[in-house]
């Protein structure tokens, strides 16, 4: 009996009990498009599952308990130190358990990983312009997903009780208690007391191994089910049009594909933790709130909030005989309100200043919409600064410099830098729409010299082939909106002002090179 | 639909291009033996796994560029990231050589749905509203929502015992009038003579049972101290009555988030915060002169018992630690 009338076997099985022939059929041949940005989100997705894995294994030894014990392990520096019973435990999955530091490095580099990969996809979802209708509710979830993994990140830093991660729950006790009014209360309610208590790891490791990850699952599920149902994404092309999907079918080649990619995955993070250590806490000991190691540093997606606390100017104001700290809540609460906000209504904010209301499956070259991919720079290099700032103690002492120089640096950068790389990205993108009017009208440039008659040397340029003048010409230019300030009556509209800022910002959205039409072609084949 | 110019034609799905094994028997041959040898050198790895598993954990390999490597470490992982690895690689191989390649179009349906089907669904959502009377029946909708919302407060104060209320008990230390400064670790007290002039050390509060000091009171008794020539202070007459022959203390939690205060800078006599780089001057009483710190660290009043052990005079005149709402307010 052959493999494949077995399995057909089992196909039928599942009919006779289910009745899902139809929409089996249906689903085993749904086609995904091929592309390698394409496969961002699938990293983040198998790197989740790897934590998954891995979480749960950690948790068979893990105590998250924060009673104070006398370390008894193998490891001898610590010998008889007092310590936490998490902290403890995450010493014996290190040392004692076989496979555990491997465990446990995975852990840690699978959660960098996850985070890098889900920044990644968000880019290239943003760039190429994917979170147009009829996705933004998958763009919100995304949104969502990335803040929730900045907060799970955050409470697995904090679980194993050492005095970096200690550190960090410092540090958030502080923000939490800058909250005017009830910043005092939430503290004592989170921490069960005074910071740092004995309440808060037992209780964050709750949130972190169920009601996270729950979260995660359900809003993971819901983030492909979108995908699945209202079917990939391409990019520009021949033959790709809003009304069709080009690419490979899901059984066999995706199946196999994206099966095997998640080994890969895997494999490759399996690796980087067999030679790169990570978070080695029995360097750091136990937390007590007396000691600090210099260098603390936040895991990457933390830093750059980190930077912007950093680079906070010293503020902090008294009224009626109460105080706010300016210079915690800005960096550490409104900014990256502001920010998280602003992204998850991104796609509402494009679509009021272009008027589009249609529905896009064609991706954007970045280059075709020069206004957004400006403001995705802008977005990236403010990020960046913050970053910078983050580890500037690091920064000092690696390349011998003054750890003021660059906290100055970083605080006028973070403002004059960003609007920067606005111009220079949208400058860029407008020359290389040129760039492309060029090699559609006059064709590629091949290099061979041409002496003519007279002694005049010429470039031979080749004509491109019709399909990359097809890609290259197919994207929409549509015109700046035309919103009159005043009526056919003559009477100014209401909402006069803010017509005109849409006007505006539409005029700025909507700069680009004109693209070459046929008859631009036509007409220089007839010289 | 931007523009009235014709646009460039599409030409079309370029034609598939075959590959060797998809005609030629042998290619595809070669091709399924470089699958099952992906494969193999998985399983090749997961033995390595095995046999890494009972290595000692005392055995050291010298690897180039890494140095000396724990052997049993080393081989989970590198046996791990094998044999996950290379079933991807053989996954995929196959799917890019002898898996059909032909990209197949599917076609897509705008998600808008007739018209008639939307009148019918926006007129079902409408006469359900209708009949509900929400729209007409503001007392029932008004009542609902207060009720709603009033629901929601069950769940906070069901929290409320999560912790207790912070009352005093942020303003308050360990300091008390004539408690000793003792050395951390050790608990011994502290002469003045004890240190050196330049030295810095960290204190705690003396309490009748040190083996058994919380965290959250070291985390609010920190101490610095550090000593100085008198003459290189620049305080004003009450700061400078508050240190001891040139020692003087400070909470060592910084006031702006709350990190040990713990680089001190000698020669500048500036205290760093490693956490967001606050930096203070310890001769002007720890004024900030750098960074997001926006209040000075807590001074202590110190002097000596009549033995010449460390005391603090008074305890400290303000909250230790980061901001917070009421921290000036009585």
């Amino acid at each position: 009996m052959t493999t494949e009338h077995r399995l057909g076997q089992v196909a039928n099985y599942v009919d006779e009990r289910t009745g899902a022939a139809a929409w089996m059929k249906k689903n085993l041949q749904k086609v995904f498009p091929d592309h390698w940005s394409f496969l961002l989100g699938e990293v983040a997705l198998y790197s989740f599952v790897i934590l998954l894995l891995s979480g749960t294994y950690l948790t068979f030894w893990f105590d998250p308990s924060m009673k104070e014990v006398i370390y008894e392990g193998s490891y001898e520096p610590l010998e008889g130190v007092k310590m936490s019973a998490a902290y403890a435990s995450a010493l014996h999955i290190s040392f004692e358990v076989r496979g555990g530091l491997l465990m446990r490095q995975i852990h840690h580099w699978a959660a960098l990983i996850f985070m890098a990969a889900i920044v990644a996809h968000l880019m290239r979802v943003f760039f190429t312009g994917a979170f147009r209708k009829p996705r933004e509710g998958n763009w919100i979830i995304g949104v969502g997903l990335l803040t929730l993994g900045i907060v799970e990140g955050f409470l697995g830093y904090s679980l194993p009780d050492d005095l970096l991660s200690g550190t960090g729950i410092r540090i958030a006790e502080a923000i939490i208690q800058a909250i005017p009014v009830v910043g005092s209360y939430l503290s004592y309610f989170a921490f069960g007391g005074a910071f740092p208590g004995e309440a808060f790891i037992p209780r964050i490791y709750t949130v972190h191994v169920l009601l996270l990850p729950g979260a995660f699952l359900a809003l993971i599920t819901v983030h492909l089910m979108m995908v699945w149902y209202q079917k990939h994404t391409q990019f520009p092309g021949p033959g790709r049009t809003e009304k069709n999907v080009v690419g490979y079918p899901l059984m066999p080649v995706y199946m196999a594909k994206a099966g095997g990619f998640f080994f890969i995955v895997f494999g490759v993070i399996a690796f980087i933790s067999a030679v790169a250590s990570i978070n080695p806490i029995w360097l750091y000991g136990p937390y007590t709130p007396g000691q600090i190691s210099a260098g603390s540093q936040p895991d990457w997606y933390m830093g750059w909030l980190d930077g912007l606390v950093r680079m906070s100017p010293p503020i902090e104001t008294y009224f009626f005989g109460y105080t706010v700290s300016w210079n915690i809540l800005i960096p550490g609460l409104i900014v990256p309100g502001i920010l998280f906000t602003g992204m998850a209504l991104y796609p509402f904010i494009e679509s009021w200043i272009t008027g589009d209301k249609r529905e896009h499956h064609l991706l954007d070259r970045p280059r075709n919409a020069p206004n957004r991919t400006a403001l995705g720079a802008m977005s990236i290099t403010f990020m960046i600064v913050a970053l910078i700032n983050g580890g500037n103690d690091l920064i000092a002492t690696h390349f011998d410099l003054s750890i003021n120089q660059i906290m100055w640096g970083t605080r006028f950068g973070i403002f004059i830098l960003p609007p920067i790389a606005f111009v220079v990205t949208k400058r860029l993108c407008l020359s290389l729409q040129r760039a492309d009017r060029e090699l559609v009208l006059h064709g590629r440039e091949t290099g061979r010299l041409l002496r003519l008659p007279h002694g005049e040397f010429v470039e031979v340029h080749e004509p491109i082939s019709p399909e990359k003048a097809y890609l290259l010409t197919s994207h929409e230019q549509a015109p700046a909106l035309e919103l009159p300030e005043v009526d056919g009556r003559g009477v100014k509209r209401a909402g006069a002002i803010r017509n005109k800022i849409r006007s505006r910002m539409s005029v700025a959205h909507s700069e680009a090179i004109p693209k070459v039409s046929a008859d631009d072609l036509k007409e220089i084949e007839s010289h | 639909m931007s523009n009235e110019i014709e646009a460039i034609k599409d030409p079309g799905l370029p034609a598939h291009v075959h590959r060797k094994a998809d005609h030629d028997p042998v290619a595809a041959k070669r091709a399924e033996r470089q699958v099952a040898i992906l494969f193999g050198i998985s399983s090749l790895g997961t033995l390595l796994l095995i046999a890494s598993f009972f290595i000692p954990d005392d055995i050291f390999v010298f690897v180039p560029v890494m140095g000396n490597q724990n052997a049993h470490q080393l081989g989970l992982g590198l046996g791990m990231a094998i044999s996950l690895f290379f079933i991807g690689m053989g996954a995929i191989h196959w799917a890019k050589t002898l898996m059909p390649d032909q990209e197949v179009i599917a076609h897509r349906h705008e998600f808008r749905s007739p018209d008639s089907d939307r009148k019918e669904f926006v007129d079902a959502v409408k006469d359900g509203a209708q009949a509900s009377g929400l729209g007409r029946r503001s007392l029932i909708k008004r009542s609902l929502g207060a009720a709603l919302g009033l629901s929601a407060l069950s769940p906070v104060l069901l929290l409320r015992d999560l912790g207790p209320l912070p009352g005093n008990d942020q303003k308050e230390t360990t300091w008390k009038a004539g408690t000793h400064l003792v050395t951390d670790p050790g608990n011994r007290r502290i002469k003045a003579s004890d240190l050196e002039v330049g030295a810095v050390a960290q204190v705690l509060p003396e309490i009748e049972d040190p083996e058994h000091r919380h965290l959250s009171d070291i985390a609010k008794d920190a101490l610095l101290l550090i000593r100085l020539r008198p003459e290189e202070f620049n305080l004003d007459a009450e700061r400078l009555s508050w240190t001891h022959e040139g020692i003087i203390a400070f909470s060592k939690i910084c006031s702006h988030m709350g990190c040990a205060v713990a680089l001190y800078e000698q020669q500048t006599k500036h205290l760093l915060c490693p956490c967001h780089q606050s930096t203070f001057d310890v001769t002007r009483a720890a004024k900030v002169i750098f960074g997001p710190a926006a209040r000075p660290l807590p001074q202590l009043n110190i002097t000596v018992d009549e033995e010449g052990y460390l005391i603090a005079r008074t305890p400290f005149t303000e909250p230790v630690g980061p901001s917070f709402w009421g921290r000036i307010s009585s």
